[in-house]
């Protein structure tokens, strides 16, 4: 889960402010364009200050995930449409999608000279799960067997019990290494999954995933501040990674892989806030911007023309309604959930609230993944239907009278999340009748406490941004039972099959069917209301040219040509 | 005298460990578990967040971890943030930006804030005095981050004046608007204080015995009037300092100044204990300095203070 949290809740702290910036005009940079792009010239670019040291597995969130995928190269990387191409792999193969075996090509080489083998794999992916070595990314390694040895501790070989009688744990993990990973030679590796995943290979370019070279193991803190990499890019020399402020890229110059620069640089610099980056390139100080601050909404497209992006990303928006609460499970809560989805107007909400940068959901998904469709069977319970609402809450009336229950969606007020969910409140409130409002947490840890605590009394925000651009990824980690981030517990068995399915199948077609057919048991439980999909937002300036925006709403930086 | 500032200093010791501690105490009863918000909507394996959590003391009772905290503090380990930087490292990159800020806006608001108080004083009831009155009151009313924004905007973007944003060096050039928006409140505050005062004194007993000794009209101004206008102003200044330092956490957001403002509300969000704490325990220390050098001062401003010691 990538995610930007910070920035957000300064814009959230800004944005009445920056309603002065309305009515700008469009005033770029004033470099002369010429036709020959400069291969040495450096694009500037928003980022944001890494929340953890630069090392592969630690980096989950967003500033420091564009910063990762620029100084490694996995086995695969994905294209602008998130198409995988090989980059350090020769193949990924398997016969039953449970025993893969990774081939490698040779001639790559960390930027200290070190050749790319298997063990730059295997190593860093052990060390990313030994616990440890508390890496955030750890959870991309679920399925691989021998995962759960390095993640949980041995019992006490006393045989000691705690007050409750569960066994102590001592500190060390069951084993090192991942029983599932076995390096055959230099340039040949096998990975064993435990269960199977017909579209595994898709994952391999998530940074999580990224080699690492001896030289990390002998001192991680230290790499971590000064990564060495096999990527198109490298670290500008020590120190290059100005805390807070910037961090500086070249290009490096062994690079052979699909990704090739064809400009000199990346200066990634920090912004506390969007408005303050989008200042920049307004005055013509900083030459890509990959996110627009809500008080531009209004303005930046007629600010840059057709220098303004505005695309689908692979991100889900909605929000949750807990099974344990009073009226929200069994057929009442089923009636319920049906009439509070068809009771939001979602076109109109992103209309006017989003101004156009949100596309009402028409699945559990995204369209910028392949597979995604707006005609599953049952989809219309996520259209603006009034009549049919009120029809279902009475039918749940019946069942067992709603009365002066107040209907809350939870949310960190942080996160600058207040705009829908009063808006979406109002249009529940509106349609049904009932008394329904927004219920702010103070922060993200606030709320995210309670969710884990089931002790939510309402909806709750959520959001999910893909790791990997795979159907799969928008699912599995969200409404399987126990998995990690099915906060709200929803289970079916229908459901889990159905996902099994699809994972073992062999071709992506019938896997995507069984995606989708998983997709209509959801669309019946409804355990997360679908609201919309998130748009990526973006603008460059005219000193620049190829700004292409990728599936993962980043730019890809090796492209844009400047000068 | 000399003994007055060595009790001053010696009281800031219970300041420091009376404010340390409120703070560690109110950033733990932030609710919900700071490790696991770092990860987002997608959790790592409990044991990992164990792990991290024991990292930072936070599985422990929490007067262990303030007793830890300032134990760390005594070997001069100020802790490190959940990213694995040392705080003292992010103070030492925080703090000389916004105190160069603050600095720079603390001698505008007392430079222009004093001068055109006076002038208005002087001048009680003229076009100048009244212009004073509007304009300090427009600034006083609306908000600084709305100042800050259309600042930006006219002087960063449409005019090209100044940079928008401040770069990472924070040279003093590109400071120098930022500074003026964090000045504009105190600026009109200072103002109508000068502009209060130095009316009231043109009137007292002493400067009429000074104009009557046949004294010059600019010495009996700066000597007479503007000395002994200049208590209540430097009292607002010493207090202000400390103001400025926090209050720097709009205009900073808006430049984009990588300084204290910034820090602390994103250590606060993250519940970062021993950042916040660190950091806010420099601001009373320096908040104390600035109200012993008000207390000097106004020995120097007013013989009658100094006398009474």
């Amino acid at each position: 889960m990538k995610r930007s949290r910070v920035g957000l809740s300064a814009v959230a702290l800004l944005s009445v402010g920056a309603l002065a910036l309305t009515g700008c005009s469009s005033s770029g940079g004033s470099t002369e364009k010429s036709s020959g792009a400069d291969t040495d010239a450096i694009i500037t670019t928003n980022g944001s200050e890494p929340q953890m040291s630069l090392l592969p597995a630690n980096t989950t969130e967003t500033g420091g995930g564009k910063i990762m995928t620029s100084i490694f190269a996995g086995l695969v990387s994905y294209d602008a449409e998130g198409a995988i191409e090989n980059e350090v792999a020769e193949s990924i193969e398997s016969d039953d999608a449970t025993n893969w075996t990774v081939t490698l090509k040779d001639g790559w080489k960390f930027t200290n000279d070190e050749e790319v083998t298997s063990e730059s794999f295997v190593d860093a992916w052990n060390y990313a799960v030994l616990y440890d070595n508390a890496q955030g990314g750890s959870y991309f390694f679920d399925n691989i067997v021998g995962f759960s040895d390095l993640q949980n501790s041995k019992d006490d070989p006393s045989g000691a019990v705690d007050e409750e009688g569960n066994p102590i744990q001592v500190g060390d993990p069951l084993a090192e290494e991942m029983s599932g990973l076995k390096v055959v030679d230099d340039k040949t590796f096998t990975v064993e999954l435990s269960v199977p995943e017909a579209d595994w290979p898709l994952r391999l370019g998530y940074t999580a995933f990224m080699p690492l070279p001896s030289a990390a193991f002998e001192d991680m803190e230290a790499f971590g501040e000064n990564p060495i990499g096999n990527g198109p890019y490298m670290l500008d020399g020590e120190g290059a990674w100005v805390h807070e402020e910037k961090i500086n890229l070249v290009t490096n110059p062994d690079y052979e892989g699909v990704r090739k620069p064809v400009n000199g640089g990346l200066e990634i610099i920090f912004y506390a806030t969007q408005d303050a980056a989008y200042a920049d390139v307004l005055a013509g100080n900083l030459d890509v911007l990959d996110a627009i601050p809500d008080s531009a909404f209004e303005t930046y497209e007629s600010d840059f023309g057709d220098r303004a992006v505005n695309q689908a990303a692979a991100i889900f928006q909605g929000f949750n309604m807990p099974y344990y609460l009073e009226h929200w499970s069994g057929e009442e809560g089923k009636l319920r959930r049906a009439a509070i989805s068809m009771a939001i107007n979602r076109e109109e909400i992103t209309d006017v609230i989003f101004q156009g940068t949100r596309t009402p959901a028409t699945d559990f998904t995204s369209p910028v993944i392949d597979g995604w469709t707006d005609d599953l069977e049952g989809a219309e319970v996520l259209e603006y239907n009034p009549d049919e609402a009120k029809k279902l809450w009475a039918e749940a009336d019946a069942i067992a009278p709603y009365g002066d229950t107040v209907f809350d969606i939870a949310y960190n007020s942080d996160g600058g999340h207040q705009g829908w969910v009063d808006a979406v409140t109002n249009s529940i409130a509106n349609t049904l009748g009932i008394t329904a409002q927004g219920k702010p947490y103070p922060t993200f840890a606030a709320a995210i406490d309670d969710r884990d605590n089931d002790k939510l009394t309402g909806g709750t925000r959520a959001g999910w941004q893909a790791d990997y651009p795979s159907l799969y990824n928008f699912l599995a980690p969200l409404y399987v039972t126990g998995a990690g981030s099915n906060y709200e517990d929803y289970s079916s068995e229908e459901f889990e099959a159905l996902l099994e399915e699809g994972a073992s199948a062999s071709n992506v077609e019938d896997a995507t069917a069984k995606y989708q057919e998983a997709q209509e048991v959801l669309l019946k439980d409804l355990p997360a209301i679908p609201l919309w999909y998130s748009n990526v937002t973006g603008v460059s300036a005219d000193t620049v040219d190829n700004v292409v925006f990728g599936w993962d709403s980043v730019p890809l930086y090796h492209e844009i040509t400047k000068g | 005298m000399l003994w007055y500032t060595g009790k001053r200093i010696l009281q800031m010791i219970p300041v420091f460990f009376g404010a340390t501690f409120l703070i560690y105490f109110m950033v733990f009863s932030l609710p919900g578990d700071p490790i696991a918000a770092l990860f987002g909507d997608r959790p790592p394996a409990p044991s990992v967040i164990a792990q991290i959590r024991a990292e930072y003391n936070l599985d422990k009772p929490f007067i262990v971890q303030y007793f830890l905290y300032i134990a760390g503090l005594f070997q001069g380990d100020l802790g490190t943030t959940y990213s694995g930087r040392p705080v003292a490292d992010v103070m030492a990159s925080a703090f000389p930006v916004t105190a160069r800020l603050a600095l720079l806006a603390l001698v505008f608001e007392a430079f222009a804030g004093i001068l055109v108080g006076l002038i208005a004083g002087l001048r009680k009831g003229k076009w100048f005095d009244t212009s004073a009155l509007v304009v300090s009151l427009l600034l006083i009313s609306v908000p600084t981050f709305v100042i800050g924004f259309v600042a930006q905007y006219v002087f960063g973007i449409q005019l090209g004046w100044f940079r928008p944003t401040v770069s990472g060096d924070a040279p003093w050039s590109e400071l120098v608007l930022p500074a003026l928006v964090l000045a504009s409140v105190s600026f009109a505050y200072i103002v109508r204080l000068t502009r209060a005062s130095v009316a009231d004194n043109l009137n007292a007993d002493f400067v009429r015995t000074a104009t009557a000794k046949g004294l010059s009209r600019r010495r009996v101004v700066t000597v007479h009037v503007l000395r002994n206008s200049l208590v209540p102003v430097v009292t607002y200044l010493g207090v202000d300092l400390g103001s400025l330092m926090v209050g720097a956490i709009v205009t900073e957001g808006i430049f984009n100044i990588n300084g204290v403002g910034g820090t602390v509300y994103r250590a606060i969000t993250l519940g970062e204990g021993p950042t916040v704490v660190s950091f806010i325990a420099v601001m009373v220390i320096i908040f104390v300095v600035a109200n012993l050098l008000v207390d000097l001062l106004y020995a120097a401003l007013d013989p009658r203070i100094r006398y009474a010691k």
